[in-house]
């Protein structure tokens, strides 16, 4: 008996509606986050992750709207990530509710901004996300560098060290997305995860890449990885939360059933 | 029955909503989130939250005299619930911020988690972030209806350990056995986020909005 891994379902948000889909049996609307957060809740999930695919900045208010909402009757921990570029954006965020505060670009841009929130509102809800990208040639010492945009722009940052400096700077945990594995459903970039994972005190979160149950323990056992986040496999019903529970568990992986 | 009011102190350290929807959720009572002492006192039960650096948070309630008004809800006999680093403040002092004194109200001190490799060799991150199992090790009104051994959402940095053991309600384990809840006469704190806990969290604000306030 001891601390469980968990299983972070993720919520893409457009303008408030959730984009992507889900497939939910009996579900009223498919689009809705407060919704479908609640039945993620229900389901069993550990924590849920909302990001905000909002392209404008204008919008943002939909989004501290739907926070609230989730916040006033899902009763696990709701992280937010998506355009959060200030000490400001964070503080809004938390006061609709959310637990923690994902920031992502903007950490890059202005590394301060981690160090300045984790003073202001303590490590425990600043959560950095680090979109990695393989570099490495065949043959060659692997290594992973930042990409923004998508996946589409290099940075030239090393993501192991990357990691490092966040963790250093105050983050208290780090979502770790593979941009080579994101969509693919070929399972999570096991080495950065565990390069990551292991180069940091502070709790790592696998994103990228579920296809299956299996992918989702490989993570914990391969990637030593704290948490695993997906999206597709629960928003379209291919496998349940208890299922993959059940699955982890027969791993020999401590969950919370 | 005319709900209870429940008064959660706010003393300027993060977002008290979470706290606040739970408690609705959790049974029949109007909560007020606030930081009038004139307030706390009308209430009928008290919840008293914390998050972030408890250096921070003891300067605050120090600066907002809180710790007198803490201390008068301890000796009315009213039911207090203390969450994270609210029950870390509770102690007598904490190894954080470079030293903190505390408000007294157990014998003992918080203290980092050492961190290290548990006995399977997996690092121990800090924070301990995540669902634990707390073992009942008190019989106390405010487990009625949870299983022993359930699950409770943890997240923090710093661990309390009573001087004496029988101020222990609950234990959990993270690299060492630390306590996941503290009671003595009306107080009853938790170091996990009941508000966060999902039902057994649930569980245990409506065990406390039921709560008499003795053990």
């Amino acid at each position: 008996m001891g601390l469980a891994k968990r299983i972070i379902p993720c919520l893409d948000v457009d303008n408030g509606r959730v984009v992507k889909g889900v497939n939910f049996v009996g579900i009223r609307d498919a689009g809705d986050p407060v919704e479908i957060a609640r039945r993620y809740n229900q389901a069993g999930a550990d924590e849920i992750t909302f990001l905000d695919i909002t392209a404008s900045h204008e919008n943002r208010d939909t989004t501290v709207h739907t926070v609230e909402q989730i916040a006033r009757e899902v009763f696990i921990p709701l992280t937010v990530g998506g355009g959060v570029r200030s000490v400001d954006d964070i503080r809004v965020l938390l006061n609709a509710g959310a637990d923690k505060v994902s920031i992502n670009t903007a950490a890059i841009h202005n590394p301060s901004l981690v160090q300045e929130s984790a003073d202001r509102f303590g490590s425990q809800c600043i959560v950095v996300a680090i979109d990695a990208k393989a570099v490495h040639e065949e043959g060659e010492t692997p290594r992973w560098e930042i990409f923004t945009h998508g996946g589409r722009k290099p940075t030239g940052i090393d993501a192991v060290r990357w990691a490092e400096k966040m963790a250093d700077l105050g983050a208290g945990e780090i979502l770790l997305t593979s941009m080579d594995r994101d969509g693919t459903k070929n399972g999570f970039d096991l080495a950065v995860t565990r390069a990551i994972s292991d180069a940091v005190p502070i709790p790592v979160i696998a994103s990228g890449g579920v296809g299956n149950l299996d992918h989702l323990a490989q993570g914990v056992l391969q990637g030593h990885a704290d948490a695993v986040l997906a999206a597709s496999i629960f928003h379209f019903g291919e496998y349940t939360i208890a299922e993959a529970k059940a699955h982890m568990a027969a791993c020999g992986i401590e969950m919370r059933q | 029955m005319a709900p209870q009011r429940v008064a959660v102190i706010d003393y300027g350290m993060g977002n008290l909503h979470s706290v606040e929807s739970a408690l609705q959720h959790a049974g029949n009572c109007d909560v007020v989130v606030t930081h009038d002492a004139a307030v706390v006192a009308a209430a009928d039960r008290v919840v008293f939250p914390g998050v972030g650096a408890i250096g921070d948070c003891m300067a605050e309630i120090k600066r907002l005299g809180f710790d007198r008004l803490i201390s008068e809800v301890v000796a009315s006999g009213k039911p207090l619930l203390g969450i994270c680093v609210g029950m870390q403040a509770m102690m007598e002092g904490s190894e954080e911020s470079g030293g903190t004194e505390c408000l007294g109200l157990f014998e003992g001190v918080v203290q980092r988690f050492p961190g290290g490799v548990d006995k399977q060799g997996n690092t121990l991150k800090i924070p301990h972030m995540g669902w634990n199992t707390v073992q009942q090790t008190m019989r106390h009104p405010l487990w009625y209806g949870i299983e022993n051994n359930a699950r409770f959402y943890f997240v923090h940095s710093y661990c309390v350990t009573p001087t004496k053991p029988e101020a222990q309600a609950g234990g959990c384990e993270y690299g060492l056995p630390f306590a996941a809840a503290i009671a003595r006469d009306n107080i009853f704190a938790t170091q996990f986020h009941p508000e966060k806990s999902h039902d057994s969290g649930l569980q245990l604000l409506t065990n406390f909005l039921n709560w008499n306030g003795s053990c």
